[in-house]
């Protein structure tokens, strides 16, 4: 059994957060928009890949079974994931995958800063590097967000759409559960609904900037951070993602 | 074919690779404004650690001299070698000027 059971779920969801979507974004590498938005993508991805080995890694620590973040990102199936379920949602056009980043990345960056002050010193090393790099993320997608929301009738009802389908995953980000609520008794981190507030200040000031408009409703997806019910498309993605060490076990660089 | 007036304008890129060293030119890049083109050219150029500070100019604004003038602008200057300081002794004291 694990040492601290609690503990490594909860580095696993800030390990399989970074690593879903850091894979989702190197899926635009090569297919950019425009050269210099395929870079910004390739940059961001490999951010999101260096945050998840040194989450993994402490989560195999913690962990003490003799698990490596390789070996946690590439030999898990998708039952065993905890990352939420917005950023295992496909790409689709450039402007929903910048809708995805954008309300991700003011989670993140959110999330990060608290981690600063973590108890566990461990957490608050890597979130002090992390934090960094997001903070660049979150400038960036939200450049994008309001140049295409308050941009050409295309670009904008493309941006609107991108909202209306994404915001209903926004929620599970700030669902706080049993483990959340250890997690905070211990002081590492902080619950995650106490982040909400500050979040629907940056996004919709943002989104105001876009001319989009948030919409109503409050309905949330939830079974990704639990593991209870991911969508069917991690699945495909890991498909993709863990194919070589499923096809060759044990392969090395 | 995309049509060129709906690509984004070109920007040159300046990068200062340290403090106390001049902006130095190192390409170009696409970008819709000016805060984009500096976003852009901090992910193309400096990936590798380049830079301490970006400049982005737009291309058009830029004016060049013209190639064809070269003889008159510039040869007049090949048999003037005592413009050039190479008669000093320079101490080593002084170091790199």
């Amino acid at each position: 059994m694990s040492a601290d059971a609690p503990f490594f779920e909860w580095l696993c969801r800030l390990g399989d957060n970074t690593l879903v979507l850091g894979h989702r974004v190197s899926e635009w590498c090569g297919r950019g928009p425009a050269l210099e938005e395929d870079i910004a993508l390739a940059n961001i991805s490999l951010d999101l890949i260096g945050q998840t080995q040194m989450w993994l890694t402490l989560a195999g620590e913690v962990e003490n079974a003799g698990r490596s973040a390789d070996d946690l990102a590439m030999l898990r199936d998708a039952w065993d994931f905890r990352n939420a379920l917005l950023v295992e949602q496909p790409n689709g056009d450039f402007g929903r995958t910048m809708m995805r980043q954008f309300l991700f990345d003011h989670f993140h960056l959110l999330q990060l800063q608290t981690l600063a002050d973590s108890a566990d010193q461990r957490v608050a090393d890597i979130a002090a590097k992390a934090v960094k790099e997001v903070t660049y993320h979150v400038e960036r997608s939200t450049e994008v967000v309001i140049a295409l929301g308050d941009g050409t009738e295309e670009s904008h009802s493309r941006m609107q759409a991108a909202l209306d389908w994404a915001w209903p995953y926004v929620g599970e980000l700030f669902a706080s559960d049993a483990i959340d609520v250890q997690i905070a008794e211990r002081g590492i981190a902080p619950l995650p609904d106490t982040l909400r507030v500050a979040y629907d200040q940056r996004v919709t000031s943002a989104l105001t900037k876009a001319t989009l408009t948030v919409p109503e409703g409050r309905f949330a997806h939830s079974g990704g951070k639990s593991g209870f019910r991911h969508s069917e498309h991690l699945g495909h993605m890991l498909t993709q993602m863990q194919w070589l060490q499923r096809a060759y076990p044990g392969a090395q660089w | 074919m995309s049509n060129p007036s709906n690509e984004w304008p070109l920007w040159e890129v300046f990068i200062r690779g340290q403090h106390g060293l001049s902006h130095r030119h190192v390409g170009s890049l696409h970008a819709p404004d000016a805060e984009m083109a500096i976003l852009n050219a901090r992910d193309v150029y400096t990936r590798r650690n380049e830079g301490v500070s970006i400049w982005v100019v737009p291309a058009a604004e830029i004016t060049a001299s013209s190639p064809s003038k070269k003889g008159p602008l510039y040869e007049p200057s090949h048999s003037k070698v005592y413009r050039h300081p190479t008669f000093f002794d320079i101490p080593d004291e002084v170091g790199a000027m």
